[in-house]
């Protein structure tokens, strides 16, 4: 069990494939900045996701992907003291930043596969 | 490739043939000489650990995200991965160890939507396909004949 499970967090989108993820934290944020796999957030938990991965900031809270094997992906909101210090370092290291003026367009990488047909198909299977 | 080490990655063990297929491929690689580590969620361990209680077809049962954990921290690696997957998540997970590690990538997809599946990967790997859900012997058939080109 990572932190995140017993942090303070808002479920804002549920057992979703990651790619509508992605886009959710795209159009929902204020600022997106793009992570690889693996990127180390809050303690101790490292983001599991297919790049590039979308990380939001709306005011003090991160916005950002989680994923379970069983339980499939979701987006989640986290807003403390340690959100600030993540966003303040997504902000120094500053790569792969959309902000809201501009985040309309595409980002750093896009995906190459279309998953909205699979994502609506493993929906209906669970 | 003998004695190289190779990870079995088993995601959601919702579909009923990832548990035979994990038991079935660790034996058959650690009897060809490989160094097995099967990694799983806790319900995909609880599974093979009942299966198999003396550990005779698995030898190296892990936990799956501290497995990742520790290929992040570089405090392990492995030379060859087999991922399996049957929804997005298992993909996904896949995706994240083809980014952190320097394995060899191959992709177990089934399952019902298995082809579909297999379309949305993006990573380099070879995939081995069966639209299949209870009846392993497909997909059985298909690893043997990735196997024997990895041994050759």
């Amino acid at each position: 069990m990572s932190c995140i499970e017993q942090m303070k967090y808002t479920i804002l989108l549920q057992r979703i494939s990651f790619k509508e993820a992605r886009e959710y934290i795209e159009k929902n944020s204020e600022e997106v900045y793009y992570v690889s796999p693996g990127y180390k957030i809050f303690k101790d938990y490292y983001i599991i996701g297919v790049p590039p991965i979308a990380v939001g900031v709306k005011g003090s809270a991160l916005i950002f992907p989680y994923t379970k094997p069983c339980h499939g992906s979701f987006v989640l909101s986290i807003e403390n003291e340690d959100s600030i210090k993540e966003i303040n370092r997504l902000r120094e290291a500053g790569e792969g930043k959309v902000t809201a003026l501009s985040k309309k367009g595409k980002p750093p990488e896009s995906s190459k596969a279309p998953l909205t047909s699979y994502g609506d198909m493993w929906k209906n299977n669970t | 490739m003998t004695g190289a080490k190779v990870l079995l990655m088993m995601g959601c063990p919702e579909i009923p043939i990832q548990t035979s297929i994990a038991l079935y491929l660790s034996h058959k690689l650690t009897k060809s000489g490989f160094d097995v580590t099967v990694a799983g969620t806790a319900a995909a361990s609880k599974l093979l650990k009942v299966s198999d209680p003396d550990g005779y077809y698995v030898k190296k049962l892990v936990d799956l995200d501290k497995t990742i954990v520790n290929i992040i921290e570089k405090r392990t690696s492995f030379d060859l991965c087999f991922a399996f997957m049957h929804n997005d998540a298992g993909m996904t997970y896949a995706t994240t160890m083809s980014s952190i590690s320097q394995a060899r990538m191959y992709s177990i997809v089934f399952g019902r939507n298995a082809e579909a599946l297999a379309e949305t990967i993006e990573f380099d790997c070879e995939k081995i396909v069966a639209q299949d859900a209870h009846n392993p012997v497909r997909l059985k058939n298909k690893l043997d004949k990735v196997i024997e080109e990895i041994v050759k």
